[in-house]
Parts: C-alpha cells; sequence; structure tokens
C-alpha cells in the first residue's frame, strides 16, 4: 500500500498507484454492487414496499373522516373539551343524511363499532330515519336514541375524524381511549390479542423446547455414527423438511383425529374405550404435534452440523481425566453445542411465532395463534387497519429475533440440508 | 457413540441402549405420519383408518379408486368410454389435473426467475468488495423469516392496487401508492412473482453456501489467461457451483410448489394449484383423495431428496471438502 | 422435457384457463352438495340453452370474499349466492349490482316476478334461489332409545353426551342457544337486542364450549358426524338431508327450534361479465329450474309457481321433496324466521363478540 508520501510509485501507463488502485477497488464494489442490484430492486418492490405499504393501513384513518365531512369539520374547528352544540348535531344529522343516501352509513358505523362495540346499529338505524330530522337537532337525535349523547361516543368519532390515528395500536394491546381521552384497557370480555400474542409465545416456546428435546439425541446420534450409516438415517430427517406441508399436515389429521389412526390402535388395544377416544387434533394438542413434525428438521440441521465439528478427543481426554460421562456431557459437550442450540432455537421459535396454515387446520379454536386472527380480520372483519396494526407487532417481535439471530448466527451461517 | 466400547459399565451399556431408543422413536415420530397415508390411499373403502381387510392383506382391501377419483373428479363426462376424447377431457378440466398444471407452471417460472437473481446476487455478495454486504443479504432473505401471512396480505393489496375507484381507500398516502392500469391479482404473473421471492432466500443461501469453499484464485488464473469475466463465469465458476445452484433451484421450486398462502390471497380460480385444492379438500372434505395427492407428493419430494443429496455429495466432491 | 414442448404446453394451459373462445361466467356458491343442486339445476341447462360456460367456484360464506372483492377492486366472480340479511346489508353499502325486478320472467300464467316471488324473497340486489334451515341434527346409532327431540337437548350434555358441532359465526347459533335457553321464538330477537340477552346467549354456549367442534363450511358437518368426530351438530337442512337420504348415513334431523331464512344470487359491484351474470340469475330464478333444484336439495323454491312442480329426491328417485323442505308445516312447529332486520344492523358487533369470546378460554 502506497505511503502517503510517496508519490513515486506509478502504475506501468504513469498513473499514481494509489488512485490506480482507488479505482479498482471501487469497480470491483461497483462489479458486486451491479451484480446484486437486480434482485434487490426485485425484493425491495415486490416485497418491502408492499409490505410497508400494507402497514401504513394501520395509522391510516379514512373511513370516518371521508364520509363525515361535516362533522369531521366541526371536530377541526372545535378543540377537545368543547361542549357539544345544537353546531355539531347539525353536523351530524347532515352527515347521516348524506352517509344514507350515499350508502356509507354502515362503513362509517363500521369504523365507529370498531372502538365502540355495540354503536354500528345505532349508526344505521338512525341513518334509515335521517331523512325525517328536523332542527332543533340535539333534539331529534337525542329523541331517536338516547346514546347519541354518549360522551364515549363522541371522543370515539372525535378520534376516528383524525387523518392518522395510533388507535388501531391500541386495540391490538386490548387498549382504548376513554372519555376524557386517555388510555383504559377495554372491557374484559374483549380483552383478545395481549393473551393471544402470549399464547402465540407460549405455544412457540413450548414448540421450540420439545424440538430442541427431540432433536438434540438424533442430533447427536448422526453426528457420531460412521457416514454411510449417519446419511441414511439423515434421509429420515430430510424426507419429512422436503415433504409438503398439507401432506404433513394432513396426515396428522388421518392419525390423531377422534376416528383416526391412534384412537383406534388405542381402543383396539383396550387402552382406551370407546367413548373416551383422545381429542388430540383441533384443539392445542393438535398445533402442537403438528408443528412440532414440521419444525423439527429446523433442529436438528443446525444442531447437526455444529455437533459435527466437536472433535471426539475432548470427550475421551475429559473421561481419561476420570469425569463422568454425566459430568463429561455437562461440562464439556453441552457447552460446545450451545451455537447450535441457539441457532435451531431461534430459527424454530421465528418460524413457529408466523405460523399460519398449520393452526388454521388443525388447531380449533383453542390453536389459533395470531397469524390466523390477522388473516380473520383480513378476510372476514375487513378491519385491515387492525389487521395491519396486529401484523405491525408481530412483524417487530418476529425482526428483534431475526436481528438476534443474525447477531448471534450470522445469516451466512444458515443451512439448509 | 458410534459403538458401544467393550470397557463401558452396565449402566453405560444400558443407557446406550435406552438412548437408541429414544433416537429410533424421534425418527419413527418423523417418518412415520408420512409413511402411514401411503397404504391409506390404497384403501378400498371412504375410510381414513386401516380397515380389517386391510390388516388381513387381502387385496379386495385396498384398491386404486382413490388415484382414479383424481382424474375423474372434475370432468365433464367421467364416464365415457376412456378412448382420446376421454384422457383429453381428463387434460382439460380434471380438477387435480388442472392444479397440476398450474403448480408446474407457476413453479417453473418462479424457479427459473428466482434462481437466476438469485445466482447473481450470490455471486455479488460473495465478493468481499460488496458494500453492505450484510444488511443486503438481512434483506434479501428477510421473505423465508416475515411471516408468510404478512407477506400475503401486502402482496395481495399491491397486487389488487386498490385506489382511484373507491374514495374510502382513494385517500392512501398517495406518494406510496403504483398505479398500474393494470393489475397482477389473479393473474399467473402476479402468482409467479409472489412465488419467485418467497424462493430466492433459498437461492442465495445454497449458493453463497456452495461460493464459500469457491477458490478466487482460479478467477485470477483465467483472467490472467485471457479470458473475459463472462467466458471465466461460464467455464470456471459456473461447473463448481453448478451443483449449489441446482439445490437452490430445487428449493425454490419445492417452495412454489408446496405454498399456498399467497394462492389463497391472490390467486383467482382458474389459478388453484395443489396445495391450494389440498387446502379446500382438508379444510371440507377430507376425502381418502387427499390421500392419493399426498402419496403422489411423497413420491416427488422423494426424488427431490435423491437429486439434491446427489447433488450435494458431487459438490463436496468437486471442492474437495469430503472424500465422497 | 425440453424447454420448447414446456413453453408450448404452458402457453396451451395459459389459454385453455383464460378461455378466450366461449364466453364465461363465475358463479360463487357454498360448495358441497348445494352447489352440486345448482350445478344440477341452473348451471347446466344454462349452458345447454345460451353456449354460456359457468364456471362454479366455492366459499365458506361468499357474502365474505365478495366484500373484500369489491373493497380491494379485485372482483373475480360475476355471480355469488348469499344470505337474505347479507344481500340487505351489502347492498345497503353499496357492494352489489341492483336487480331491475322487471328484468326477471313471469311465472308461466303470466303473473309478474314481483308477485310470484314469496314475501322478502326478492330484494334490490338479490334474486331469491331457496329457502334454507339451520337445524341440529343427529347421528341415530349413538341415541339409539332416547333420541334428542328437542332444541334444548343440544345444550343437555347429561342426557346427551359427546361432542356437538357448531357453526363458526354468531348468526342463528345465537338464536339457536336462546330457544335452548327456553326463550320462545317469537321473543328471540326481542331478549337478543339486549346487552343481557346476549350474555344470556354466550351464556348458555358456555355450558356446552368444552364440547364443541367448530365448522366454517357447510360441507363439514355431515363430514364430522359421519366420522363420528361428533354426535350432534347444527347444520343446513339441505346438507343433511342429501346425506342421510342420497348416501344413506344413519342422520336425523330435530326441526324444533329450527331458523330459517331465504337465499339467492347478487351481483357484486364492478362484475366483469354483468350482462351475462343478469341473464344467468333471470334463467336460474325462473319456475322451473327454481323447482328442480328443490328436487336436488331440500330447500324450498322461492316463487309460488316453482312449489307445486316439485317432485321427488333426484338422487334416489322415490323420496317426496315437499315434506323435507323448512317451510314445511310439520317443521314449523317452533320455528323462526331470520330476521333480516336484526342481523343487518347487529351481524358486525355480534361476529366481533362471538369472536373474542371464542378466543378467550
Amino acid at each position: 500500500m502506497a505511503e502517503p508520501g510517496a508519490a513515486a510509485l506509478t502504475t506501468a501507463d504513469g498513473m499514481p498507484l494509489r488512485a490506480a488502485l482507488a479505482r479498482a477497488s471501487r469497480r470491483a464494489r461497483l462489479r458486486a454492487a451491479l451484480l446484486v442490484a437486480p434482485l434487490l430492486l426485485f425484493v425491495l418492490v415486490s416485497f418491502v414496499w408492499p409490505i410497508g405499504q400494507m402497514l401504513l393501513r394501520s395509522v391510516n384513518n379514512v373511513q370516518f373522516a371521508a364520509n363525515m365531512p361535516e362533522l369531521t369539520a366541526w371536530f377541526a374547528a372545535n378543540p377537545r373539551g368543547t361542549p357539544v352544540d345544537e353546531a355539531a348535531f347539525a353536523a351530524l344529522a347532515a352527515d347521516l343524511r348524506l352517509a344514507a343516501a350515499s350508502r356509507t352509513v354502515g362503513t362509517v358505523g363500521t369504523r365507529i363499532n370498531y372502538e365502540l362495540p355495540g354503536s354500528r346499529s345505532l349508526f344505521t338505524a338512525t341513518g334509515r330515519a335521517a331523512g325525517g330530522l328536523e332542527p332543533p337537532y340535539r333534539e331529534a337525535l337525542l329523541a331517536l336514541n338516547p346514546d347519541w349523547g354518549r360522551e364515549e361516543l363522541w371522543t370515539v368519532m372525535r378520534g376516528a375524524s383524525a387523518r392518522y390515528t395510533a388507535n388501531f395500536y391500541l386495540a391490538a394491546l386490548d387498549l382504548r381511549r376513554d372519555a376524557g381521552g386517555g388510555i383504559v384497557r377495554v372491557a374484559p370480555e374483549q380483552r383478545v390479542y395481549v393473551s393471544l400474542f402470549l399464547r402465540t409465545f407460549a405455544l412457540s416456546a413450548v414448540i421450540t423446547v420439545v424440538c430442541l428435546a427431540l432433536g438434540f439425541p438424533v442430533a447427536h446420534l448422526l453426528a457420531t455414527l460412521p457416514v454411510r450409516r449417519a446419511n441414511m438415517l439423515m434421509i429420515l430427517v430430510l424426507l419429512p423438511f422436503w415433504t409438503s406441508l398439507l401432506v404433513r399436515t394432513s396426515s396428522w389429521i388421518v392419525l390423531l383425529q377422534g376416528q383416526g389412526v391412534v384412537n383406534n390402535v388405542l381402543v383396539a388395544l383396550g387402552i382406551v374405550d370407546e367413548g373416551g377416544r383422545l381429542s388430540m387434533m383441533y384443539n392445542q394438542t393438535g398445533t402442537i404435534v403438528a408443528m412440532t413434525h414440521i419444525l423439527l428438521p429446523f433442529m436438528i440441521l443446525p444442531l447437526y452440523s455444529v455437533m459435527k465439528t466437536i472433535p471426539p478427543a475432548y470427550a475421551r481426554a475429559a473421561r481419561s481425566l476420570g469425569a463422568t460421562s454425566w459430568t463429561t456431557f455437562r461440562r464439556i459437550y453441552l457447552p460446545l453445542t450451545v451455537p447450535g442450540i441457539g441457532a435451531g432455537a431461534m430459527l424454530v421459535f421465528i418460524l413457529a411465532v408466523g405460523y399460519y396454515i398449520t393452526p388454521a387446520l388443525v388447531g380449533g379454536a383453542s390453536g389459533q395463534l395470531i397469524s390466523n386472527q390477522i388473516a380473520f380480520h383480513m378476510q372476514n372483519t375487513l378491519n385491515w387497519s387492525l389487521a395491519a396494526a396486529l401484523a405491525a407487532l408481530l412483524l417487530a417481535a418476529v425482526l428483534l429475533l431475526y436481528w438476534l439471530y443474525d447477531r448471534l448466527v450470522g445469516i451466512d451461517n444458515m443451512k439448509l440440508g | 457413540m458410534a459403538a458401544i466400547p467393550s470397557h463401558a459399565s452396565a449402566l453405560e451399556r444400558l443407557w446406550a441402549l435406552t438412548f437408541r431408543v429414544i433416537c429410533g422413536l424421534v425418527l419413527l415420530f418423523l417418518i412415520a405420519p408420512i409413511l402411514v397415508i401411503i397404504p391409506l390411499s390404497f384403501n378400498a373403502e371412504p375410510y381414513f383408518t386401516f380397515t380389517e381387510r386391510m390388516l388381513t392383506l387381502d387385496p379386495e382391501g385396498y384398491s386404486l379408486r382413490w388415484y382414479d377419483n383424481l382424474l375423474t373428479f372434475g370432468m365433464v363426462a367421467p364416464d365415457a368410454p376412456r378412448d382420446a376424447g376421454w384422457w383429453a377431457d381428463a387434460w382439460n378440466n380434471a380438477t387435480w389435473v388442472r392444479a397440476a398444471k398450474n403448480s408446474a407452471i407457476v413453479g417453473v417460472f418462479a424457479t427459473v426467475l428466482a434462481t437466476v437473481l438469485g445466482t447473481l446476487a450470490a455471486l455479488g455478495l460473495a465478493r468481499s468488495e460488496m458494500p453492505a454486504r450484510k444488511a443486503v443479504m438481512a434483506i434479501l432473505v428477510s421473505p423465508m423469516i416475515v411471516p408468510i401471512i404478512i407477506s400475503a396480505t401486502g402482496v395481495f393489496f399491491f397486487y389488487s392496487n386498490p385506489g382511484l375507484p373507491l374514495p374510502k381507500l382513494a385517500l392512501d398516502p398517495p406518494a406510496l401508492r403504483l398505479d398500474f392500469d393494470w393489475k397482477l391479482a389473479g393473474t399467473y404473473l402476479g402468482i409467479i412473482l409472489a412465488h419467485t421471492t418467497l424462493g430466492i432466500p433459498f437461492v442465495i443461501i445454497t449458493v453463497t453456501a456452495t461460493l464459500t469453499g469457491f477458490d478466487r484464485s482460479l478467477v485470477r488464473a483465467a483472467a490472467s489467461l485471457g479470458a473475459g469475466p463472462v467466458r471465466t463465469f461460464f467455464r470456471v465458476q459456473m461447473p463448481l457451483i453448478l451443483p449449489g445452484v441446482i439445490s437452490g433451484a430445487l428449493f425454490a421450486f419445492v417452495t412454489s410448489f408446496d405454498e399456498v398462502v399467497m394462492v389463497l390471497f391472490i390467486g383467482a380460480h382458474d389459478q388453484q394449484t395443489i396445495p391450494r385444492a389440498m387446502w379446500n379438500g382438508i379444510r371440507e372434505q377430507i376425502s381418502p383423495s387427499i390421500l392419493a395427492v399426498a402419496t403422489v407428493l411423497v413420491v416427488v419430494s422423494v426424488a427431490l431428496l435423491t437429486a439434491v443429496e446427489l447433488l450435494r455429495r458431487r459438490s463436496e466432491r468437486l471442492r474437495g471438502m469430503s472424500p465422497g | 422435457m425440453t424447454t420448447r414442448t414446456l413453453l408450448a404446453t404452458s402457453a396451451l394451459a395459459l389459454g385453455l384457463a383464460s378461455g378466450t373462445a366461449a364466453q364465461e361466467i363465475t358463479v360463487l356458491g357454498w360448495g358441497g352438495a348445494y352447489t352440486n343442486s345448482q350445478v344440477k339445476a341452473f348451471h347446466e341447462p344454462f349452458t345447454a340453452a345460451t353456449g354460456i360456460r359457468v364456471i362454479s367456484v366455492d366459499a365458506d360464506n361468499p357474502a365474505t370474499p365478495i366484500k373484500a372483492m369489491v373493497e380491494a377492486n379485485n372482483v373475480t366472480v360475476d355471480v355469488a349466492s348469499i344470505e337474505y340479511a347479507d344481500a340487505v346489508r351489502m347492498c345497503d353499502e353499496g357492494l352489489l349490482e341492483p336487480i331491475d325486478p322487471a328484468s326477471l320472467p313471469p311465472a308461466p300464467d303470466g303473473t309478474p316476478a314481483v308477485d310470484d316471488f314469496l314475501p322478502g324473497t326478492l330484494t334490490e340486489c338479490m334474486a331469491g334461489t331457496d329457502v334454507f334451515a339451520t337445524i341440529y341434527a343427529y347421528d341415530t346409532t349413538k341415541f339409539a332409545g332416547d333420541p334428542p327431540a328437542t332444541i334444548a337437548d343440544f345444550f343437555d350434555l347429561q342426557r346427551f353426551p359427546g361432542k356437538r358441532g357448531v357453526r363458526r359465526g354468531a348468526k342463528a347459533t345465537l338464536e339457536m342457544a336462546l330457544m335452548g335457553d327456553g326463550v320462545p321464538a317469537d321473543q328471540v330477537y326481542a331478549v337478543l337486542g339486549t346487552p343481557e340477552g346476549v350474555d344470556r346467549a354466550f351464556a348458555k354456549l358456555d355450558t356446552i364450549k368444552s364440547e364443541i367442534v367448530w365448522w366454517q363450511a357447510g360441507s363439514q358437518p355431515p363430514q364430522l358426524l359421519a366420522d363420528g368426530e361428533v354426535v350432534m351438530t347444527i347444520a343446513w337442512n339441505g346438507r343433511i338431508f342429501n346425506a342421510a337420504v342420497g348416501e344413506g348415513k344413519p342422520f336425523a334431523i330435530v326441526w324444533d327450534g329450527q331458523v330459517y331464512e331465504p337465499e339467492g344470487y347478487a351481483m357484486p359491484r364492478g362484475t366483469p361479465n354483468k350482462d351475462a351474470a343478469m341473464q344467468f340469475i333471470a334463467f336460474a330464478t325462473s319456475t322451473e329450474p327454481l323447482a328442480r333444484a328443490a328436487e336436488w336439495i331440500s330447500y324450498g323454491p322461492t316463487r309460488r309457481s316453482s312449489a307445486p312442480l316439485v317432485g321427488v329426491f333426484q338422487i334416489d328417485g322415490k323420496t317426496p321433496m315437499p315434506p323435507n323442505l323448512p317451510t314445511s308445516p310439520e317443521n314449523l312447529t317452533n320455528a323462526l324466521f331470520s330476521s333480516y332486520e336484526f342481523w343487518v344492523d347487529y351481524d358486525a358487533e355480534l361476529n366481533e363478540r362471538f369472536n373474542a369470546w371464542l378466543l378467550a378460554n
């Protein structure tokens, strides 16, 4: 490398060596970047961008404002704390009439219903009668339904009139704003998401631990057997890995359902009687068993590749120094396998947290995970903003784990088969 | 624990035996569910359990009816004589045959795209000069890590391109919306692109793994002998990394071949793939036909696995990493 | 396979799938025996008469994907079979195309369509195809001596132990829970309109929650019964009838506490083939096809002129259909007509509550 002062060094064509080297390395960097660019661009456009765009829906809040222009204007003109006056009720009546005519009153009611359950019917019923409303509007609306006077309703409508909102994140955490705008927990019978997140993490943790318990001995066996026999057994690990997820899920349904193979064998052997067939499908048991089966190879493979590199001489040395086999395992072998345990456990946990297909097919009601709830809001309730907020929280958790994985294991060290 | 040493104590022998039994049970747990469906798919009865006649190996207890059903289900005239017209009917209309064609079309195109783009990128990523290497790698591998429901949801909105005609949604942040006058949802291209994205991490991981063992001096040697970069790539680098590329391609193919959530979200009815049809079958009426499809898919995965294993061994031999 | 043959095959397959030659429409149905009845009575005769191909696709409840399709601007079906309350609600929300009653053919005796359709089966956006009932059915081999007979028996785990199949949704489930708790049919909606009534319905469901197997698609409950996964299940009457009479399954229907409702065809707003779709709806909801459909599944026709034309069950060729329809007088002794007014307003909020209840353990 040229010293800063030594300007004398030049290339054959008279260029300073430093400049030539810098140009060469710039070219090399550019060439590498150009090779990666098409794919990076593709992934950014077809993957990162769509997800970002979807996540924006979690703060996007237009259903109310777009269809209730006058009331939105009243909220904008009068700060929080202004008493709800006749002008506000007049704006409300005008907007309801407009919304009923343009068939958007259901949309508006649905939006308010997200935060104040039971109020969609208030909007649709009032919308049908809105044509006959006469001033004074306050009395007219309260006469139709006294709920129009509820302070809480007006707080929710004010929140819904804003262009952007954080309320869907509150909803995703079982929180809401009370009449004064403070953050409180929702009614007990509506608290679902926090416990669902906890359930998702708890089930994923159980699956990870079971995978580790089942995978560790097998990985050890594979790593210590002679190559030829290990390769034979490795096929048994890799075949499930290569077999369709849906095939494996249907296998478990066939095995575990009430009239399935396992129950039939138990009944035939007299272990349980006809009425005592075990429920192992369409509940948490089904989800745990099927997901453990599906994710087990992701535990065995990283464990195996780490165990393969541990020289057997270490254990022999410990034994020759008088350690028992248990001590040897605990003090010598186990610490050496920690990188493999970390890699496998993190990968299994990350994949389990986002699982959708298997719980949807075998989970029944109690084996559902957060992904299933996101799909439910996407496809059934069409509360896309809440789906996006739940997705954002899940994504944040997964990306945090992914970052940890990269720090501890390194993406480069990910192995497939 | 290759063999139990002769000096082992009785307790150690017992433990070694127990250990092998445990391993055997775990391996059984892994493989049994896959094997159990194979005989059941030949069940003559519409049940999912072994009938008495099956257990006594009575040939009457077995039949190919569910495989036949794969061909006839969805046909216009399944009971017509099996001549050329019948086969044309099966080819064009049978639900599972159409699903297989769709899976093949989507799988092949997604694999080709993912493999070409992924291999190029892996070549760049393997160079030490690559700027922001770790960050780029993290982005490119992320489709494997991000929960599929999130990817599918994002792609669903992006490909349906909701916007202008609907006042409710037209107020989306306008700067963040790309407006095409055509949409990708409900098209083959849409599914192919979505599956390409999902297959890319596998190509990147396998090809970069092959490249870590690659000796760069070979490239420099070729260059010093006067070969251009393209010629060097095809004559020197490509033959050496080919096994990695092919197994990456197989991974990408199997990812697409097994993918159901993207198809659920963006596929129209005429883009039903095999997993999509299985999803319907499992959710609604799980008939033994599902087991027949499953058996066919197991045979396909055995073939793919064999191919990948052979490639892996060849690659290790080529790079001198294992005696083979 | 060489690259060239591969490309040729894929091009061929793409061409076939997009159907360049003949016109075609896509009809979204409920799957299983119900879709089959519509294929036999509507799709096949329509294609024979017009040459327009009908592609049949299924959903658990077609109203749900229709709403998502219209909102996401990605409409891929032309006609959908939806329940009455959903038709009214979605029409109110501008998600469906209006149907002009004048474009529907009159009865054979010349009665205009508006007078021929039963009250409530022809709405602004829906032309009724049939009246179906949500009932519960049991496996006769499981209760030989003392079979369940009333809606209360469904909730009686002491006398009738075993798993129950229940639809994963609030509609009809909550009404049946209240009737099972002793609320007379004519008071169900008054009770369900109050917060205490809703609590009461959920409390009743709580008593059997641990024994419930949830289903989503209409073809699942007969399958659950047949597989022995449940001993009794809430279901749609036609599915059970077809499995029992058509396939000889040992199923019996309990009509006590049934909830009946019309359903029909509607077009999502922005349907790609509106004219052909309207042509299909006019054909399917004319007198003769409606009567034929009722011979393929035990759902009552929606036109007065169709009723006398309904004959025997097409699958076994002998069972007369009229006594097996939800609207047959002997099946109506303790029956509830599903209130669209109620569900139009409360569908979203009660399903939200239902979903929260389901997830809570």
